[in-house]
């Protein structure tokens, strides 16, 4: 067990922790007022339902032994058995360490779905889902990728932090719930405004900062790679920021606060799987794309006809694909993992286009399975009333702001 | 005695509770509200979606004064609260049947 690396990840967990209650504040600045918070409780309440799902047997499917041709991890560790201060195999730090810090990827992949569904979705349903998602979604991809034996590292995909698992899956799975649960009362009628602006950009904030987390502390050591990882971390983000304000400015007239927010996080989950792999120069070009790229696939929602409520599609899943098909280009090995394209070898692409299409079509399906049976079980929305209302009142009893 | 309530923009609050003071206008209230006239609405963008807002911010204030300052009460809020362009509001003038100051009881003008 190397200290520094134990504590650099421990470090990393806790950040990685602060992105959820982040992104509640960024969806729920994004929501009317009437459903902040049953907006923020989605996040808010799965940093107890995920931890609970990752203690008893989240953990032991996503990292236990291979069980099933690197679809899934078997029960050995189960309720966490066998996970404690002994360094975990291959790596410098407990396994503890690492159950935790990728505990904090298992609650906030599932809070970021929950924007497609703000201000309409039932709260028991929501928590029946959620629970579904991670034990038939969630888990197995996180094996596929990360786990010892799963199928697609083993075919070479590269995602050093999370563009399949985390932001594809997510972004997928967004879209599932946009289509089956329906729009929003009124969508596209009545005026659906960002009720506070400022609440979205500290949330903003908070993930930016989280996300050195998220991506340097996916090295799992105090390294070198780890160092890189925080650079082009920051240097996505910072151009996504720019790009996505410049992109909106020329084709609609205005820069906005929320513009420059939602390019920072489109940078931040696009240079996510590329994070341990590729170099300064070559994150700010991704940044940039991603800015403009991810602010098209915003746009395009509304020829599209869904209402993802707070674009995790565009966003997510659009920066997922992005990012984790980046690498097939810009990968090098100076920094870790393989060469891509621009660096003297088109062998990485194949891996990655794979891992694309696997993650999008094993989570679009699932979900909406998942999606229908619980429909059919429970229903997935609150009432006509309940809507109108809002849900803050009507599921939780509560107002946000009593003045 | 007349209610005058004047519906202005809300940068204009401070200039005219200063106006209307220097002629002895004593109290008033003050409410934030939201309307529309000829102004109409402005466009807001949220990525990329556009909006018309059509109720702007404004500013009602209301007082109760003396019938012989009435005119002088109004020359005071135009000239303070006026900028010559759309959405500068409106002035209505109302009479008011009785005044009752509630914690001494007296009435009408000895209440204002």
């Amino acid at each position: 067990m190397n200290p520094a690396d134990n504590a650099w990840v421990l470090a990393s967990s806790a950040l990685v922790l602060l992105m959820t209650p982040g992104l509640a504040m960024f969806y729920g600045g994004l929501t009317r007022s009437k459903n902040v918070l049953s907006t923020m409780m989605h996040s808010f309440f799965l940093m107890g339902l995920a931890t609970a799902i990752w203690f008893v047997y989240g953990f032991t499917l996503s990292f236990g032994q291979d069980a099933f041709g690197g679809l899934i991890g078997g029960f050995q560790h189960f309720g966490l058995s066998g996970v404690g201060g002994a360094p975990w195999p291959d790596q410098t730090i407990p396994g503890a360490t690492f159950m935790i810090f990728q505990c904090m990827f298992a609650i906030i992949t599932p809070a970021l779905i929950s924007g497609a569904f703000a201000e309409r979705m039932k709260f028991s349903s929501f928590i029946v889902f959620m629970a579904l998602w991670m034990t038939f979604v969630y888990c197995p991809v996180a094996h596929w990728v990360w786990g010892p034996g799963g199928w697609l590292a083993r075919i070479g995909a590269l995602d050093f932090a999370g563009g399949t698992v985390v932001h594809i899956n997510s972004g997928v799975a967004a879209l599932a719930c946009a289509l089956v649960i329906g729009k929003r009362k009124g969508y596209g009628m009545l005026p659906m405004i960002p009720h506070n602006v400022t609440l979205t950009l500290l949330g903003a904030g908070l993930l930016w900062f989280g996300w050195f987390g998220f991506n340097a502390g996916s090295a799992l050591k105090a390294s070198e790679t780890a160092t890189m990882a925080f650079v082009v971390t920051h240097m996505s983000a910072a151009m996504g920021a720019l790009a996505w304000v410049f992109a909106e400015w020329g084709l609609k007239g205005r820069p906005t606060t929320l513009g420059a927010a939602s390019g920072a996080i489109a940078g931040l989950a696009t240079i996510t799987p590329a994070s341990g792999f590729v170099g300064p120069g070559s994150a700010i070009i991704i940044g940039l794309i991603a800015g403009v790229v991810c602010y098209l696939a915003v746009l395009a929602k509304a020829t599209l006809g869904y209402d993802d409520a707070l674009d995790v599609v565009g966003i997510h899943g659009v920066g997922g694909v992005l990012g984790t098909l980046a690498i097939g280009f810009f990968a090098s090995k100076a920094f870790g993992g393989a060469d891509g394209l621009f660096f003297g070898s088109a062998a990485q692409l194949g891996p990655q286009v794979i891992a694309v299409l696997a993650t999008t079509i094993y989570s679009l399906v699932v979900t909406l399975i998942i999606l229908y049976i619980v429909k059919a079980a429970m229903g997935l929305r609150v009432t006509d009333e309940e809507e109108e209302t809002g849900v803050d009142t009507s599921a939780h009893g509560e107002t946000a702001y009593n003045l | 005695m007349k209610r005058i309530e004047a519906v202005i923009k809300p940068f204009k609050l401070d200039d005219v509770k200063e106006a209307l003071s220097s002629i002895g206008v004593q109290g008033m209230t003050v409410t934030e509200v939201k309307g529309f006239g000829r102004q109409k609405g402005h466009k807001e963008i949220y990525r990329g979606a556009e909006y018309l807002v059509d109720f702007l911010p404004k500013i009602k204030m209301e007082m109760v004064v003396p019938a012989e300052i009435v005119e002088q009460v109004i020359e005071k809020i135009i000239s303070a609260a006026r900028t010559g362009t759309i959405g500068d509001g409106k002035i209505f003038v109302t009479p008011v049947e009785g005044i009752v100051r509630i914690r001494t009881g007296e009435r009408d003008l000895d209440a204002i």
